[in-house]
């Protein structure tokens, strides 16, 4: 026991000496979160905008006015010309264009019929579809509003509400993926070249001829990991929760049990990785394809998995993060009980016992 | 008593034979040289010895314990100081001798006595980093560490590589010290001019025992009359030398060039005749007593 009591204080010492180690555990985990909270949104504040008023009527500056006060749109410039549609959009800061046809409230008195060409500047696709999304919906509030006379018209009213986001922040999506995405990192990634680092170093030839058994190695390399990966999870979950008030309506402790077992998990990863690869730089090429990317790409974190081809969707059952953030939504957004998630935890249950045996079976008691 | 056993060890890896059908022993509390260059096989056989590699073929022990079967109880019980410096560089060096105790079981204070002669060098720096000390005190605290917990067989790989004279010395003077108290070292080294500050040596050349005995055994055996040549032009000395009669060796050695001759009866006015005639100046030629060095040339 004291031999492992010396060995984590050695590994603490190595990690708090090491500058950079510091910054990717504590730094990285408030930098990721501010950034996906505050810069990287879906949502739309102030997209710039022009409109091309034909008509210049009561309706047309009616329905102009409503959509500039929306909050979602600025004004950017009235243009007067076709020609200078085009333009406005190669100058770049324009996402839209409105246009209104001539003798737009004349016709709709008339005809019951007047058309509005928005134009949007698709070359960043979610924007403009967003931006479009949002025009039409004025547009119609606009004519429910104002148009008493719906005569005939049927009218059927879709009441939608957003359940567990009601406001459709993105935050509430991106910390759960963060969570995933940084303990994994810390941890797998920070203990595969922490032993790498005493393969690369000749240490581990000392290590290796000495009293130590291997379990006492690998825990004492694991468990300062553990707690600083924990403690990463944990200023995550409190950013989430007091800066970004990102709920946790399920159990707080369920929810710190399965970050255990995931970072139980990660650390099972990081090991197995530690033992294929000879060199730090190895352990980190192999770290950021087997984790950073699948992390961020293949786990529902960014984009959607049911919208990926099949191959894609199959390959992404065996991401552990993929399991990881359905639980966390569950637990932090809609507050469910162990009773739904039993299976997700169960997988991640598996796979940590998977990891585990096979570093154990690959782990050496000798140089190669 | 045999502390070391080794008895028609091979290692091969893919595509070189490391060693091949090594045989030797090592008695109680000796000091032993494994001498050879870069390349010859000491690591691979060290690592065989400090049960860190399976040998491909023959077998071993260390202190009565097979290097296979008993790896566990010789892990407890050898001092191994890899060729690389294997200390942790971010630790400093109480910290570093701190965690090896530790590793093994002991404290400083308890087995203070045995590294005391090594570590006082050392301990006013004790709050340094180890990666900043000097290559020589690196190799002391490297030793300190190894011996931290009182081992019985000390194996010691190239550790006077890549440190100055001064510490050589000093650090050879340490080895006699320890062998004093009882502990049986096994050290391997490029340096021949090391060679005599062994009790026993093992010259080890692409993986072959060429000799085995003491330095000065191997020196005496040699049966040769050696020359130690200078002139101004040491380039063209050694090509004439190479031209003229008989020659058996020529090679650089310092200051001078070594040569033997297939003739014995050859002396050192014949010489001086032969490079006056192809045009050398303060040529100056001396027999000598051959070293280890030339021992290891000869029987290369």
């Amino acid at each position: 026991m004291k031999r492992f009591i010396g060995f984590v204080k050695k590994e603490f010492l190595h990690i708090f000496r090491d500058y950079r180690t510091m910054i990717i555990l504590f730094g990285m985990p408030i930098a990721q979160v501010l950034l996906f909270g505050f810069v990287i949104t879906n949502e739309i504040k102030n997209a710039k905008i022009a409109i091309l008023d034909k008509s210049k009527d009561e309706v047309t500056l009616a329905i102009s006015n409503k959509i500039l006060s929306s909050g979602y749109f600025i004004l950017d410039k009235n243009i007067s010309t076709q020609a200078e549609i085009e333009q406005s959009f190669k100058e770049g800061e324009i996402k839209q264009v409105i246009i209104f046809e001539d003798d737009f409230a004349g016709r709709l008195v008339k005809e019951n019929k007047a058309h509005i060409q928005i134009l949007a500047d698709a070359s960043e696709p979610n924007t403009a579809n967003l931006l479009v999304n949002y025009t039409n919906a004025i547009v119609r509030d606009y004519i429910n509003k104002t148009i008493k006379d719906k005569r005939n018209v049927m009218q059927i009213v879709p009441q939608v509400r957003m359940m567990y986001n009601e406001n459709l922040k993105g935050v509430y999506m991106f910390v759960p993926g963060i969570m995933a995405m940084i303990l994994m990192l810390v941890s797998a990634m920070m203990t595969s070249i922490s032993i790498a680092r005493e393969k690369e170093l000749g240490t581990m030839e000392v290590l290796l001829v000495s009293p130590l058994k291997p379990i006492q190695v690998i825990l004492g390399k694991v468990t300062p990991y553990f707690v600083l990966s924990f403690v990463s999870g944990m200023s995550i979950l409190l950013l989430g929760r007091f800066v970004f008030n990102v709920p946790i309506h399920g159990s707080t402790i369920m929810l710190l049990l399965i970050t255990m077992l995931f970072t139980l998990l990660a650390l099972s990863l990081g090991i197995l990785i530690s033992t294929v690869s000879s060199s730090q730089q190895t352990a980190m090429v192999i770290s950021m394809f087997a984790l950073m990317l699948p992390t961020i790409l293949l786990s529902g974190f960014i984009f959607p998995i049911e919208n990926m081809p099949i191959f894609l969707q199959v390959l992404s059952n065996i991401m552990p993060p993929r399991w990881f953030i359905i639980i966390l939504k569950n637990i932090m957004l809609k507050g469910t009980d162990f009773m739904y998630i039993w299976k997700e935890t169960l997988i991640l249950l598996g796979m940590t016992f998977f990891f585990i045996v096979m570093s154990a079976k690959k782990y050496k008691i000798r140089l190669e | 008593m045999k502390r070391i056993i080794v008895e028609n060890i091979s290692k091969s890896y893919k595509n070189a034979q490391a060693l091949k059908n090594i045989s030797f022993e090592v008695n109680d509390s000796e000091l032993f040289g494994l001498i050879g260059p870069d390349g010859a096989g000491k690591t691979s056989l060290f690592r065989i010895l400090t049960t860190l590699l399976l040998a491909t073929d023959g077998s071993a022990e260390v202190f009565g314990y097979d290097v296979v079967k008993d790896y566990k109880k010789i892990r407890n019980i050898v001092g191994y100081m890899p060729g690389k410096f294997s200390l942790y560089q971010d630790l400093s060096v109480e910290e570093n001798l701190n965690f090896f105790a530790t590793v093994f079981g002991t404290t400083i204070e308890e087995n203070y006595d045995l590294v005391k002669d090594i570590y006082s060098h050392i301990e006013p720096f004790k709050h340094r980093l180890a990666g900043k000390l000097s290559g020589g005190m690196k190799q002391k605290l490297a030793l300190s560490c190894a011996l931290i917990h009182r081992p019985k067989v000390l194996f010691l790989d190239e550790p006077t590589t890549g440190v100055d004279a001064v510490s050589r010395k000093e650090f050879w003077e340490m080895l006699r010290g320890l062998k004093q108290k009882g502990i049986t070292i096994l050290v391997s080294t490029p340096y021949m001019d090391e060679a005599s500050l062994c009790d026993r040596v093992a010259l080890i050349q692409s993986g072959k025992i060429l000799s085995i005995d003491t330095p000065e055994n191997i020196t005496n055996q040699y049966s040769h009359k050696l020359f130690a040549i200078k002139s101004n032009n040491l380039y063209k000395l050694s090509k004439d030398l190479k031209e003229f009669k008989s020659t058996r060796s020529v090679y650089l050695f310092g200051q001078y060039l070594h040569y033997t001759s297939n003739d014995n009866n050859l002396n050192t006015q014949e010489i001086e005749q032969f490079l006056f005639q192809k045009g050398h100046h303060e040529i100056e030629i001396k027999t000598i007593k051959a070293s280890i060095e030339d021992c290891f040339m000869d029987l290369m």
